[in-house]
């Protein structure tokens, strides 16, 4: 299962972000930012908690099941009474709900997360991000470990000098790409593929922003 | 024509370069008179591309200026802040410039430094930046266009001995090896033992290598770089000989375990030479040379 990590902004930015706007409608996700605990029923509750004492109106909250689903727009279309008195709609769901919503409904949105990566369940609790949706996927060499994502600085031939006791030189938590690499392709007995010289990478996958039709 | 640095490593013998470091700002003083005290004492100066992801003065800019007062310069290059293009428009200019040595880097990640939300480049690696450097000295840029008028270089990498785990350091210091490293400097090192079982390794591949020596100025300054600098270990009896210092004499202590490890180095015929780095205080490195007994 693949997740949207998100966290919550600082209370200050939140707070500029709403300056000038009194009267507030929050949206939360029962998703992603439900499991995370960022963006479900009780932290909507708590952000509501939190503007009403900092003076704010709140004309409503929700929790709509998938926030990133275009019926999202159809559900909140029921709670357009509150919605319209609301002078902006902010959003603890992540970027993905926050662009869904701001499609769907004509009113300034006010994302009150960041959206860090798109994590893979990796343990109970625990997620990482292994793919950066690069667009020339290259894990067939590397025992299908992603270096571009998981190697701090997307190395494709190895560590650099800052791997430490096989931890990362930014993160003695985050494990270093390039020893789980190592120690996969080894297990496989296919360091010949650790040992082979990769060329520079072709970024030039999808152009950004990616697009795509189903073919018909 | 071969550079200065690469006739010196051709030539057999001993061979030492140190660091020039630019400054932090247009204020090249300093900077200058180590470039002076030591341009005719050494092999080469390495001119350091912000170090530690500090932003400073830059490193070709500061190889300029090595050239200008006579030393060799080797020019410092990481993979932090330039993309392809710019690398390859870099080592144009150095070589249209006559700095002819350049080592290749990958560099620190850019939040280990003073400019911690800048955007990380890293486009290509240091190998891919080896294999850059080769590719233009045969006329053409990483695209396969032809260019009017290549580049020469003398290029280096570099190795940590220490690092653990050991073995995904030692492919990747082969495959910089295959992509056209003539010399490596090394990580700092301290324990003698260590390296040279390195170096019965290293023999095998035809490429010059200089041991990394940094100067310790302190015993908590030996404890700091164990606990934060990765691959660089100071044994417990080296620190405890920087302890045993008396007070205010733990630079000549450190001065005198530096020169006896270059002197170790080069009596006992471990490597090609040393990269002495004394960190802020380049001025010491003549001091680390006379008491290896090389000056
Ligand atoms: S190389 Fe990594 S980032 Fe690119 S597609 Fe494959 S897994 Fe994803
Ligand atoms: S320590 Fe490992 S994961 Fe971190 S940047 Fe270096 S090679 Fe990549």
């Amino acid at each position: 299962m693949i997740r949207s990590i998100t966290q919550l902004k600082p209370a200050e930015e939140i707070e500029q972000l709403l300056d000038g706007m009194g009267r507030v409608f929050i949206i939360g996700c029962g998703t992603c930012v439900t499991m995370t605990r960022t963006g479900g029923l009780p932290e909507v509750e708590a952000m509501k908690d939190e503007l009403s004492e900092k003076g704010k109106v709140i004309t409503g909250t929700t929790v709509v099941p998938v926030a990133c689903d275009n019926l999202t727009g159809e559900i909140l279309k029921e709670l357009q009474s509150m919605i319209k008195q609301a002078d902006a709609l902010l959003i603890m769901t992540c970027a993905y709900g926050v662009q869904t919503i701001a499609r769907q409904i004509n009113k300034i949105v006010i994302p009150a997360l960041n959206t860090l990566f798109i994590g893979k369940e990796t343990g109970a609790s625990e997620f990482n991000e292994v793919c950066s949706q690069c667009g020339t996927c290259i894990i067939g060499e590397t025992g299908g470990i992603c270096p571009v994502t998981a190697c701090h600085k997307g190395l494709v031939n190895g560590p650099c000098g800052g791997t430490n006791n096989g931890k990362c030189e930014i993160d003695s938590n985050k494990d270093c790409a390039w020893t789980m690499i190592y120690n996969r392709l080894s297990e496989l007995g296919r360091l010949d593929l650790m040992r082979n010289y990769q060329k520079p990478r072709n970024h030039l996958g999808e152009p950004s922003p990616g697009k795509f039709m189903i073919p018909t | 024509m071969p550079s200065a640095f690469k006739k010196a490593l051709d030539s057999g013998k001993f061979v030492v370069t140190c660091e020039a470091a630019p400054s932090k700002g247009t204020n090249l003083e300093k900077m200058t008179h180590h470039i002076e005290l030591l341009k005719d004492k050494v092999d080469a100066m390495n001119v350091t591309d912000h170090q530690s992801s500090v932003m400073r003065f830059p490193s070709l800019g500061g190889a300029l200026l090595v050239k200008e007062l006579g030393g060799e310069p080797i020019l410092q290059m990481t993979c932090r802040d330039r993309n392809r293009m710019a690398l390859q428009a870099d080592l144009m200019f150095a070589s249209s410039r006559g700095v002819h040595n350049v080592l290749c880097l990958t560099g620190d990640s850019v939040m280990l430094g003073d400019h911690k939300e800048a955007k990380p480049v890293f486009d290509l690696d240091s190998s891919q930046l080896l294999a850059a450097v080769r590719t233009m000295e045969k006329g053409r840029d990483m695209s396969g266009n032809e260019l009017d008028g290549g580049v020469r270089f003398c290029a280096g990498a570099i190795v940590t001995p220490e690092a653990d785990p050991i073995e995904p350091q030692l492919i990747k210091f082969e495959k910089k090896l295959e992509a056209g490293a003539e010399f490596i400097q090394t990580q700092a090192v301290y324990d003698m033992d260590n390296f040279k079982k390195f170096m019965e390794y290293a023999r095998q591949f035809p490429v010059k290598i200089l041991a990394g020596i940094i100067l310790l100025t302190s015993a908590p300054m030996a404890r700091f770089m164990n606990k934060n600098v990765a691959g660089v270990t100071v044994p417990q009896d080296l620190i405890d000989e920087m302890k045993s210092a008396p007070k205010g004499g733990a630079l000549n202590k450190g001065i005198e375990i530096a020169g006896r490890m270059v002197r170790q180095i080069k009596e006992e015929n471990i490597c090609d030479g040393v990269h002495i780095m004394a960190i802020g205080k380049e001025e010491k490195v003549v001091d680390i040379m006379e008491a290896a007994g090389l000056l």
